[in-house]
């Protein structure tokens, strides 16, 4: 099926099912302990060694030599597969970093070697007895501020550059020109990378726990020189992933190894201390932004300057992202400046480009409006655009941005907020409030499914999509149930596996709104084969209630596809009009109060809002949980998480989570979640887009908003601890 | 983890016995750090003496009006006990403030006293860490990130911080630890004399001698006065120390006072206490005079002198 206009009433707007509030239908299988999860899958393949990853102690340099003599006498050990026996595997080209082979070390705790024994026990415990010689080249620099005042003359070709933002920003009677940081973050997902490899009649069986299945397919084929004929994934449960499982990381590469090493299947988790350097980050951003406006407030030039971490070939976090298109302005230029350094790979992490460039560029709004007098609301209201700022003839398909400020300016109690930094005081606790816009895009990929009914009037649904926590099971079995008449528990959702048709995948906020497209295709069709095995129009049929009615007729489902299943296959592919003419995008607006200790400045949390706009939610429970997973995520990156750049050495220092802090509980206060009632036609039939990533965007800023008016003292350099300000925090009288 | 022999004792002296007699052996009670450390190969010795079924899990009155702690009792029991919550509450609070309700339900007094730190680089055994090897160099003074670590008692070797709540709040309660050794003697350490500091040999971290095992730690009469434990991080809770302070404070504005997250250990000056009535500017001012803090923990000065004007103020509501 082709998407090739907007979407016009179908079936799926019914409502019976989609769109209403539904628990995980996996739910109940987490919460016994019994779904299967890639390192528990003790009964997919007989006779399973495990495998231990031995990394790299240095950043930069080649390795020398490597003595597993020991190692490969220790107990129970099967096998040592090290990176020297093999040349460098091919990559995919998403993958920035090599994965393993070959002597050329490339970051700190790379992949190069694994240990395999017959029990964890006695593989951990080998891989500590490696050697490994290197000749370390101590030349690099891993300090991007030092990097980025090296290459501040460097001749950069614009991201985008639209009529004359010098001049603009040079006239404009308001302005600011103010420098922001971010730390390296760490997705921190709580199930390690783990993968089970078994080689067998020439194909190699990888069960995982990846968010892109076909990506990853193709890229294990190519690692291996395999056609991906030869190449299985099974993907089905996922215990987080942020974007850290998006490609094929060392897991599965050595796993693979081992398991063609031995002849047995073999499995490899990452330890947690090596997933932070091993694995990816969000990169470091330093971010200028300037901003110039008339003197009621009005933008007349934005810039965004964004320089970032990348190893050779990468694209850093490309932090200029939402100024493109988030607010007015006829004079606009974005820079974006990836420097090459060896530090590990920075790649997707939950909103790539979007959460980082509104950590800075949401901190900047309120400064704006602080300099014009203005509500910051009213400033974000008054520079509302529903044009592409850049090309005004692609208009936004549906933008009600301005409705989030305002229905949660009001749900706050905005008008209430304290007015003057540092002027509230609730005890020892300085009260301040804070706002921010959110912006995140809504692609949608092509995405393929499989719905069969069943001889009992069940319906399978299989599609190589993910669940990756975030509530794909639920919304496909919804949209089958809608489409098909049938209740959410007579549809029965098979995913993850590569054997079945490919789909989008769960990535950059496009998996439900494209999976579930993919499934309304595949229904489509099969509503075709109920209407010739009834020798009916399709476009008449009525499916209600696990019945079918055409003709004044109804007769159960149940039979009707005699003893076999009754099959159909499609996928939804999406035209360029969503693009060409059309900017798709979400949006929201955060509302947050904070406390801060007078005395100590401990920071912390009282209150969130958030208000969304993103077209028809599929599932209010499971579109608020991914809301409020990223609300709580957007706290940890405002105040507490960063991997620590050893700069000497090259390194994330805070590679565990005693030292990498995320929130726990006590610092996730009330959440409040507000979804607008609306459709986006112009973007699946099912008129959804995504709310996953949008949750986290501008949540930062908000915070930091929020602390700056509660203490008076502004800090740009993520994330805001205590060592940051307190030094200017006026001890109480 | 290296492969290990493992033994449970039958009473404090054997256990004692045991590990005089056995090089590379470790007590395990709780396990809650010491099995951590043993899966990364910071820790690796060969012999473990289980002391859990000593008893030792029980707090009895002393004769001279306090109390008497078994090296067993867990942090959660120990936190709950009615006498600690009456008469000695800084402790209860400084144990609250400390790991996880399942972490507490399993660390024990004694192990939470050689509990050890959590610098990142004696956690990352590609690092030079003099602790971990002795002339290894120091990885954290060499360049590396120090936000967490001491400011002051370090030295040019090593700049951790000794981790435990517990402890100060012990410090303030004027505790000692009990000891028996193999040969069935035994001695009663000051709380203030346990820690060592660490020079050139940071890898030494209590006055305890091979074998040399602890049963108790013992309070003297309850302090009385308000207590406080307030206790400074970046998340609310799960996270160690930036600074803690622990506080009694009597009625006149007098009292004691010790600092965690600053020092190797404890960190208390009684001399420095007499400057309380006179204000947390006045106690710092000696209490961390002689500080050498780096630019990543600069701020702990600041923070620490704030705390205790924090504390001095609820003292006075």
């Amino acid at each position: 099926m082709r998407f090739d206009q907007p979407a016009d009433p179908n079936v799926a707007d019914q409502g019976k099912v989609l769109g209403r509030p539904r628990t995980r239908i996996d739910g109940p299988l987490k919460t016994t302990g019994t779904a299967p999860y890639a390192y528990e899958r003790h009964d997919v393949a007989p006779g399973q060694l495990v495998g231990y990853p031995v990394v790299s102690a240095i950043a930069k340099g080649r390795i020398t030599a490597m003595d597993t003599r020991a190692a490969k006498k220790a107990p129970g050990v099967v096998a040592v597969v090290t990176t020297l026996d093999m040349e460098r595997l091919p990559k995919a080209k998403m993958n920035v970093v090599y994965l393993f082979g070959g002597r050329e070390i490339q970051h700190y705790h790379q992949a190069i070697a694994v240990v395999v024994a017959e029990t964890f026990e006695q593989a951990r415990a080998a891989a500590a007895l490696v050697r490994t010689d290197y000749d370390e080249d101590r030349g690099a620099s891993y300090d991007l501020a030092e990097q980025r005042q090296a290459h501040l003359d460097d001749e950069v070709e614009p991201a985008s550059r639209v009529g004359d933002f010098e001049r603009a920003f040079a006239d404009a009677p308001v302005k600011l020109d103010a420098t922001y940081s971010t730390p390296g973050q760490c997705h921190a997902q709580m199930e390690p990378h783990a993968s089970i490899a078994e080689w067998k009649d020439g194909t190699l069986t990888l069960w995982t726990a990846n968010q892109m299945v076909e990506w990853s397919r193709q890229a294990l084929g190519k690692a291996f020189d395999l056609p991906p004929e030869k190449v299985r994934l099974d993907s089905p449960y996922i215990g987080g992933g942020f974007g850290v499982k998006l490609f094929l990381r060392a897991d599965a590469i050595l796993a693979a190894v081992a398991a063609r090493e031995t002849g047995r299947p073999v499995k490899v988790a990452l330890p947690r201390p090596m997933i932070a350097n091993n694995a990816t980050h969000r990169g470091l951003t330093i971010q200028r932004i300037r901003i110039g406006t008339d003197r009621d407030g009005r933008i007349t030039a934005i810039g965004h300057d964004n320089t970032t971490n990348t190893p050779p070939g990468g694209g850093g976090e490309e932090a200029t992202i939402p100024t493109e298109h988030f607010y007015a302005g006829a004079h606009r230029l974005l820079v974006h400046r990836p420097l090459e350094m060896h530090l590990p790979e920075s790649n997707a992490m939950r909103a790539p480009g979007d959460t980082a460039g509104q950590m800075a560029l949401e901190i900047a709004m309120d400064e704006m409006a602080e300099r014009l007098d203005m509500d910051p609301v009213a400033f974000r209201v008054l520079n509302d655009t529903q044009v592409d700022p850049g090309k005004p003839e692609r208009r936004f398909s549906e933008r009600h941005f301005v409705e989030c400020l305002r229905r949660g300016a009001d749900e706050f109690g905005w008008s209430h907020r304290n007015r003057r930094p540092g002027d509230r005081r609730d005890g020892v606790w300085l009260i301040g409030h804070g706002m921010a816009g959110a912006y995140r895009g809504a692609p949608a990929q092509a995405s393929g499914a499989r719905v069969a009914l069943r001889p009992d009037g069940s319906v399978r649904v299989d599609t190589d999509m993910t669940d990756i926590g975030t509530g794909s099971y639920t919304i496909i079995a919804q949209t089958a149930a809608e489409m098909l008449g049938v209740s959410v528990d007579a549809v029965e959702v098979g995913l993850g596996d590569s054997d079945s048709p490919v789909s989008a995948g769960s990535g950059g906020q496009w998996g439900a709104a494209s999976a579930t497209a993919g499934v309304y295709a595949a229904c489509v069709a099969l509503r075709e084969r109920i209407a010739e095995r009834l020798g009916a129009d399709a476009a008449t049929l009525e499916l209600v209630d696990g019945q079918v009615r055409h003709g004044g007729e109804t007769r159960p489902l149940a039979g009707l596809a005699g003893d076999r299943d009754l099959v159909a296959e499609d996928k939804i592919e999406f035209g360029d009009f969503r693009d060409k003419d059309y900017v798709l995008a979400t949006f929201g607006a955060h509302f947050v109060e904070v406390g801060v200790h007078a005395y100590t400045g401990e920071i912390r949390v009282r209150r969130q809002l958030a208000v969304c706009d993103a077209g028809r939610i599929l599932n209010p429970i499971t579109a608020r949980s991914q809301v409020i997973g990223g609300m709580t995520m957007g706290v940890g990156a405002a105040l507490m998480e960063e991997l620590k750049v050893d700069t000497r050495r090259g390194f994330f220092a805070t590679h565990d989570l005693a030292s990498y802090e995320v929130p726990v509980h006590a610092d996730v206060p009330e959440q409040t979640v507000i979804f607008l009632e609306g459709e986006d036609p112009y973007s699946t039939p099912l008129k959804a887009k995504g709310v996953g990533e949008l949750g986290i965007c501008g949540v930062s800023a908000a915070v930091a908003n929020a602390v700056y008016n509660a203490t008076g003292v502004r800090v740009r350099d993520y994330p805001i601890t205590l060592d940051k300000f307190l030094d200017q925090l006026p001890l109480p009288a | 983890m290296r492969a290990f022999t493992y033994e449970r004792a039958a009473s404090p002296r054997q256990a004692a016995q045991a590990a005089a007699s056995t090089d590379h052996a470790r007590f395990i009670a709780g396990g809650t750090n010491l099995l951590d450390l043993m899966k990364i190969e910071v820790e690796t010795p060969t012999h473990l003496i289980d002391v859990n079924g000593l008893g030792l899990d029980t707090i009895e009155a002393t004769e001279e009006g306090g109390l008497r702690i078994g090296a067993l009792v867990r942090n959660t029991d120990l936190a709950a006990d009615q006498r600690v919550r009456r008469d000695y509450a800084v402790l209860t609070r400084a144990l609250v403030a400390g790991a996880s309700g399942q972490l507490r339900n399993k660390a024990t007094t004694g192990g939470n006293l050689l509990q050890r730190t959590r610098c990142p680089y004696f956690y990352d055994t590609n690092m030079p860490c003099n602790k971990r090897r002795p002339g290894a160099g120091c990885a954290a003074l060499d360049g590396g990130a120090s936000r967490q670590l001491a400011i002051i008692g370090a030295s040019e070797h090593c700049i951790a911080t000794h981790p435990s709540d517990m402890a100060v709040a012990l410090r303030v309660l004027d505790a000692r630890v009990e000891t028996v050794d193999a040969r069935g003697g035994g001695r009663s350490i000051p709380l203030a004399d346990f820690h060592t500091l660490p020079g050139d040999t940071p890898h030494i971290e209590t006055v305890l001698e091979k074998g040399e095992f602890i049963t108790a730690v013992t309070l003297p009469r309850p302090p009385g006065g308000k207590h406080f434990y307030h206790k400074v991080r970046d998340r609310a809770s799960y996270a160690f120390a930036l600074v803690s302070v622990a506080a009694v404070v009597q009625p006149d504005g007098s009292g004691r006072v010790a600092l965690g997250g600053v020092a190797p250990k404890p960190w208390r000056d009684e001399q420095a206490e007499a400057a309380l009535p006179r204000g947390a500017g006045a106690v710092m001012a000696k209490l961390l005079d002689g500080a050498r803090p780096t630019p990543e923990n600069r701020f702990k000065v600041t923070l620490a002198e704030r705390t205790l004007a924090a504390v001095l103020a609820e003292a006075k509501e």
